[in-house]
């Protein structure tokens, strides 16, 4: 029993409540209290990094309930990593947010806490039934913040968007029913343990259910027939909630990662790589149609919606190949695409105040203000997130690329990969050649101001990118352990023989 | 008893699904509900459907299982909630966009052609 555990889940639950009874509280006192939940969250999130850099497993039972029979939280490296991935990420958001977009809404801090709790909880539970409770959790405060702004042109994008994960949701039922019907458990190592010793006539159900469960998966996570909501729902957003749902598809990754390498990994007999074989050219042509979408963007925003699909059929063609090498190389790009589509949605924002009526829209309109400062940003946003060398995208590609072993593996990523990030490297130089460089007469009344909350948070998340150059040896050393200690499951399904009771420590 | 309960699931379920196809935003609420219903009630079956089983293992020759109970019960409260936030949201966009229509206004091909049809009922 480790009580850190429960910390990244109690400090924004408590936060949040708080906020949402000072609804009337002066802004400033709003505003300080959210920030200290938010830092506060980021220590917690790193003394779990910390803590799980040892490879050990560490486990919080509520109600000191011996797995598999009550609910439990699980600390491995993965964990820790998509804590403080969310938890940076987070902080710049909200420092963005408090520069003004906060101010159209009482609850926006809460929803933003609120947000936080159900993605720490989806990251440390070890239950499937619960991993459900934190999708709903997280997903109920993103309707919310989907909906916060001024103006009606959320209404529609946000409609499709709930009605669309509510159906997910139904699936996700359905899947856990399936699963929970045949082998009577719920808590994901002992589901590794009895997922090999399904009897012959009850496989199809546990594959239905396996498969149904990649669906839902590759719904939040925007995989090809499922990702058409996302640019709608994302380039409507306000700026900081965009960034923020930047992780959101990686959500679904971390589950499709967790679900599909701990229960139907390697050791699980006749069900070991379900679905796999069905994702890598799922991947790829996620990966072409996030291509297309960028180049036919008419606005910065739908552009960077397009990049975090494009960044989904990366990662999962890497993940797909179910090897220590491709998780490993995965997870660093999932790092580096995270926290730099973050970054851009809040450039893309910062362009839009400062160009009047052009807002963000790819076409010709007066000289921006602030040009130089905004176009170095956006610059190396988009050198980040297509993988240019010096930056840290070209690292991460780079690994993805050498992960691929068998021949028609390497033939198909490299074409696609190489070709796919070619022609978004054509739709950044367009927009950003359009948007900074291509002028007409004319001046812009009344540019937005920018205060020193939304350019050094904006700044600091793209300039992540350098700091991942910096550290990639320990960053890709951390992502190599996460990725070994993951395809070894059988350390995992120990924490069920782990003893709750009369254990001082 | 098996067969009664499969069918009124998969009624629940094809006519929840059928309704979120409408392009109307009321049907596609009521098709979110009954799918909700429907998902309950085999959540609910996931335990064995039995009568006079005992929760305890050893109390009674029958054993019946508790949790896909609990289980429903959290996919209820849940699923409640999210529909009374989808009925407000159709509200919402209803108001916002002077339509019910779910893409907030009926595309114009379609709207032509009602167009035709009214006009050929009026003369």
């Amino acid at each position: 029993m480790n009580h850190w555990l429960t910390a990244p889940i109690l400090i924004p639950l408590i936060g949040g409540i708080l906020q949402a009874f000072m609804g009337y509280a002066p802004i400033a006192l709003r505003r300080t209290l959210a920030i200290a939940t938010t830092v506060l969250m980021l220590v917690a999130a790193i003394v779990l990094l910390v803590l799980a850099d040892d490879g050990s497993y560490r486990l919080y039972a509520f109600g000191n309930w011996q797995p598999p029979f009550g609910i439990v939280l699980v600390l491995d490296r993965l964990a820790a990593l998509m804590l403080v991935m969310t938890a940076v990420l987070a902080l710049f958001c909200h420092i963005y947010a408090i520069g003004g977009t906060d101010e159209s809404s009482r609850q926006f801090h809460g929803l933003f806490l609120f947000q936080l709790l159900g993605l720490n909880i989806a990251f440390l539970t070890g239950d499937l039934f619960n991993l459900f409770v934190a999708f709903e959790v997280l997903l109920i405060a993103s309707y919310g913040l989907l909906m916060h702004g001024e103006g009606t042109s959320r209404t529609v994008p946000g409609l499709h968007y709930v009605v669309l994960n509510l159906a997910g949701s139904a699936v996700f039922l359905i899947a856990v029913g399936m699963i929970y019907s045949v082998t009577g458990t719920l808590n994901m190592a002992d589901l590794a343990v009895k997922i090999p010793q399904v009897a012959e006539e009850n496989l199809p159900l546990v594959k239905a259910g396996g498969m149904m469960l990649l669906v839902v998966f590759g719904l939040k996570a925007a995989i090809l027939p499922l990702c058409f909501w996302l640019p709608g729902a994302y380039s409507n957003a306000t700026a900081p909630v965009a960034a923020l749902f930047a992780v959101m598809t990686k959500v679904g990754i971390y589950a499709i990662i967790r679900v599909f390498t701990l229960i139907f990994g390697n050791q699980a007999g006749e069900l070991s790589g379900l679905g796999m074989d069905w994702l890598f050219p799922l991947a790829l042509i996620t990966l072409t149609m996030g291509v297309i979408g960028a180049l036919g963007a008419a606005s910065l925003r739908k552009l960077i919606a397009w990049q975090v699909i494009i960044s989904v059929g990366t990662l999962l063609a890497a993940i797909s190949f179910g090897t220590v090498a491709g998780t490993s190389a995965a997870l660093f790009y999932l790092l580096n695409t995270t926290w730099v589509a973050g970054g851009l949605f809040l450039v893309a924002d910062l362009v839009d105040g400062q160009r009047g009526s052009a807002q963000d829209k790819i076409v010709t309109a007066p000289r921006i203000a602030n040009r130089t400062f905004l176009s170095v940003l956006f610059l190396m946003g988009a050198v980040a997130a297509v993988g240019l060398p010096p930056l840290s995208g070209f690292f991460a590609k780079l690994l993805i690329l050498k992960s691929a072993v068998t021949e028609s593996d390497v033939a198909w990523l490299w074409s696609v990969l190489l070709i796919g990030s070619f022609f978004t490297l054509i739709a950044y130089s367009r927009a950003g050649s359009i948007v900074f460089w291509r002028n007409v007469e004319g001046h812009i009344e009344e540019p937005q101001k920018l205060t020193p909350s939304l350019s050094v948070s904006a700044s600091a998340l793209i300039s992540l990118s350098i700091v991942m150059v910096i550290l990639a040896g320990p960053i890709s050393r951390y992502a190599e352990d996460t990725a070994a200690q993951l395809h070894d499951t059988s350390a995992y399904t120990e924490i069920l023989s782990k003893p709750m009771v009369g254990e001082e420590k | 008893m098996e067969l009664a309960f499969a069918v009124v699931i998969g009624a629940l379920t094809a006519s929840g699904v059928y309704l979120m196809l409408r392009a109307r935003t009321f049907p596609v609420v009521v098709g979110l509900t009954m799918l909700s219903y429907g998902v309950n009630l085999f959540l609910f079956s996931s335990g064995r459907l039995a009568t006079g089983g005992q929760p305890i293992i050893g109390s009674a020759e029958t054993y019946s299982d508790p949790l896909p109970q609990a289980l429903v019960l959290t996919a209820i409260v849940i699923g409640f909630a999210m529909t009374a936030f989808v009925v407000v949201l159709s509200l919402r966009s209803l108001a916002d966009n002077n339509d019910d229509h779910v893409n907030g206004r009926v595309p114009e091909q379609d709207s032509t052609v009602q167009k035709q049809e009214q006009e050929g009922a009026n003369t």
